[in-house]
């Protein structure tokens, strides 16, 4: 992938009255590349993404897009499109009339008009559907219309804000992946809002994890996964055990710490870490805690007994007692031994790598 | 093949089917909109057949004979002093209700957009006029426009007339400036409605493919609110048409309209088939306008595209 910078957000603040809807974000989005903005709702992410398209005013701070200063640029002259939550589709335009928009301004004649038009349907799996009434579309096919009506403008950036919320979950896994594919083949960069966690993951190079309008990481959905910076962005980004610690020994790269449960561990030292005192947080992902079924000691296993058990057809969640920590650790593990079929009350063995065991700060 | 057997003898519940058409949603449907039907029926449906049924008749000095003629109508088509009234009421009315769209269309905008949290107050600060009556709104403007009034004293007092205009009341002007005035507040309500269900998404959408102000508002802003601006143009469109007191009190002679003499015709000239010939050619031919008027729109609005 290309390194050259396409957005640069620069101490962007947006305020209204003593309310900040961003606070001094700074960040960049390199070309080509699938970028995500994740966080609740409130966390300032769509006030950035509009921010972007030139929809709203930073109040301070300044946004450049493929090295142009955004300063007093209005929406209509920005290199961006933007795909709507709620998908803007125009209801009084035809399909083709909608897709047409931003073209019938740039006079490309009738013939080039329509090929683009055409192609950009044939983009989004609705080729011929030109005539169809605006109203006459299904929630699926508006998103695509959305779609297709950005991309035909040929931007430099593609902005979505929650283009797959209002779908159903299939249609939204199946968009998911037709997103990120029609995304590598186009090699436009995109910029996507969301709330969905594992949207951000499954389709995204990089994310920007938000909250109360700071951002709180921006890494791969791997890193953001594994090694999560402090406890909120680990929470967000789904389940995970927090384990108690005392830290023995610090050095740049790692700390050795003395856990709850899990012994003496010594882990990696993330950028971010600010240590409380002597005391340090660890988290290990419910999924990395693996149900040991045959006898044979490992060398990194707690044992405990289990006091819950849900049932999700594929997987099982258990909650497991550990003596010596306070919270029963919750584990994740598939079904194919028998997890689901585990009495509650029965003393197991959880094995772990202790790679994934993380430090994290609060 | 069961299917298809069962479909040559249908299936008949005995008996049910009048019950179950009482208890229906239709049935509750009609028994609601019953009274205003019958109502409007009484008092629009038979006046109305009452008055087309005239329209074919004659008057007989006192008496109406039923025999039916065209003859009526010929007058009313063909007689210039009624083809001018016609003629003039139209123009009259096509302007009226023209401009007032135009001048109300500005008026609803600034409340749907920029009313914030006061668009309450300003709708009601636009009904206000309708506290006093019509007349006194008509009279108002005769103390305005007159000889001696405010505006005749106002641009002597400026100095930029030497003496009082009397080209100011007893037209057509004087007519058109009181009926636009009149029902301007007409006009708001439905534009202001329809501007209103307009989505603002939308128009940043139009914004974000390259729209300037002018460009979405003709392209988005305008064609989605224009059930509203036709609405507003029909509503002013086919009263004003018909309105005989305007003309009568500030119209002087050459401000007269069909109405007035469809009026005379019922009144002192004591020929009511006549009046009702006319009463059906205005009627026909302001459906015809109004119809034109609203298609000539629509291709309007729809070039902008």
């Amino acid at each position: 992938m290309p390194e050259r910078t396409m957005i640069q957000i620069d101490d962007v603040t947006k305020s209204y009255g003593d309310f900040h809807a961003l606070d001094h974000a700074t960040l960049t989005i390199k070309e080509g590349e699938f970028f995500s903005l994740l966080g609740p709702s409130g966390c300032g992410k769509t006030t950035l993404l509009r921010m972007i398209a030139g929809l709203d005013q930073p109040t301070s701070g300044s946004i450049s897009i493929d090295g142009q200063p955004m300063d007093g640029i209005p929406a209509n002259a920005r290199p961006t499109n933007m795909v709507f939550q709620s998908y803007a589709i125009f209801p009084h335009l035809k399909v083709g009339e909608n897709v047409a928009y931003g073209l019938k301004r740039l006079k490309l004649g009738a013939v080039e008009e329509k090929r683009r038009v055409t192609e950009a349907l044939e983009m989004v799996s609705l080729a011929g559907l030109d005539n169809r009434g605006a109203t006459e579309l299904s929630g699926g096919q508006r998103q695509r219309v959305a779609l297709a009506r950005a991309l035909v403008m040929r931007p430099k950036v593609l902005l979505l804000d929650e283009p797959l919320s209002a779908l159903d979950k299939k249609l939204r896994e199946q968009m998911q992946v037709e997103l990120r594919r029609l995304q590598q083949a186009v090699g436009i960069t995109f910029i996507l809002v969301t709330h969905d966690q594992y949207e951000a993951l499954a389709m995204s190079d990089r994310i920007a994890v938000m909250f109360g309008g700071r951002i709180a990481q921006i890494a791969s959905p791997k890193e953001i996964y594994q090694r999560p910076v402090n406890r909120q962005v680990a929470d967000f980004l789904g389940g995970m055990n927090f384990v108690k610690a005392e830290i023995v020994e610090e050095n740049g790269q790692s700390i050795t710490v003395d856990t709850q449960g899990f012994g003496r561990v010594k882990t990696e030292r993330p950028p971010a870490f600010a240590p409380a005192g002597r005391s340090a947080t660890l988290g290990i992902r419910p999924e990395r805690l693996r149900v040991r079924w045959d006898d044979a000691t490992a060398k990194h296993e707690v044992k405990g007994t289990v006091i819950e058990r849900h049932y999700f057809g594929e997987i099982t969640h258990l909650l497991v007692e550990i003596p010596g920590m306070e919270k029963p650790l919750s584990v994740t593990e598939t079904n194919d031994f028998g997890a689901d079929d585990l009495p509650l009350g029965a003393t197991i063995r959880l094995g772990y790598d202790p790679d994934a065991l993380v430090a994290m700060a609060e | 093949m069961t299917a298809a057997l069962e479909g040559t003898t249908p299936y008949r519940a005995p008996r049910a089917a009048p019950a179950s058409f009482l208890k229906s949603e239709e049935a509750k449907g009609y028994t609601l909109i019953a009274p205003p039907f019958l109502y409007a029926l009484a008092l629009l449906g038979l006046p109305i057949v009452v008055v087309i049924a005239h329209s074919f008749w004659s008057q007989t000095y006192l008496t109406v004979d039923t025999t039916l003629t065209l003859d009526n109508y010929r007058q009313a088509l063909f007689e210039p002093i009624y083809q001018d009234l016609l003629l003039r009421s139209l123009f009259i009315s096509l302007t009226v209700s023209v401009t007032t769209v135009c001048l109300a269309y500005p008026v609803a905008y600034f409340i749907s957009f920029h009313g914030g949290r006061h668009k309450g107050l300003w709708l009601f600060v636009i009904t206000i006029p309708f506290w006093t009556s019509y007349l006194l709104r008509v009279m108002s403007w005769k103390v305005i426009l007159g000889y001696s009034g405010v505006l005749n004293s106002a641009l002597m007092g400026l100095g930029i007339t030497d003496e009082p205009s009397s080209a100011l009341l007893y037209n057509s002007t004087a007519v058109l400036i009181t009926l636009t005035h009149a029902w301007v507040a007409f006009a708001i309500l439905p534009i202001f409605v329809s501007l209103e269900k307009v989505d603002r998404t939308l128009i940043e959408a139009a914004t974000d493919l390259g729209d300037g102000p002018v460009r979405s508002f003709l392209r988005v802003t305008l064609p989605l609110s224009l059930p509203g601006v036709i609405a507003a143009l029909l509503i002013v469109m086919i009263p004003t048409v018909g309105d005989y007191v305007t003309p009568k009190m500030v119209g002087g002679t050459d401000g007269v309209m069909i109405a007035n003499a469809i009026q005379a015709q019922f009144g002192r000239a004591m020929n009511k088939p006549l009046g009702a010939a006319l009463s059906v050619t205005t009627m026909l031919a302001v459906t015809a306008m109004a119809f034109v008027s609203v298609m000539s729109l629509r291709a309007l609005v729809r070039a902008f595209r």
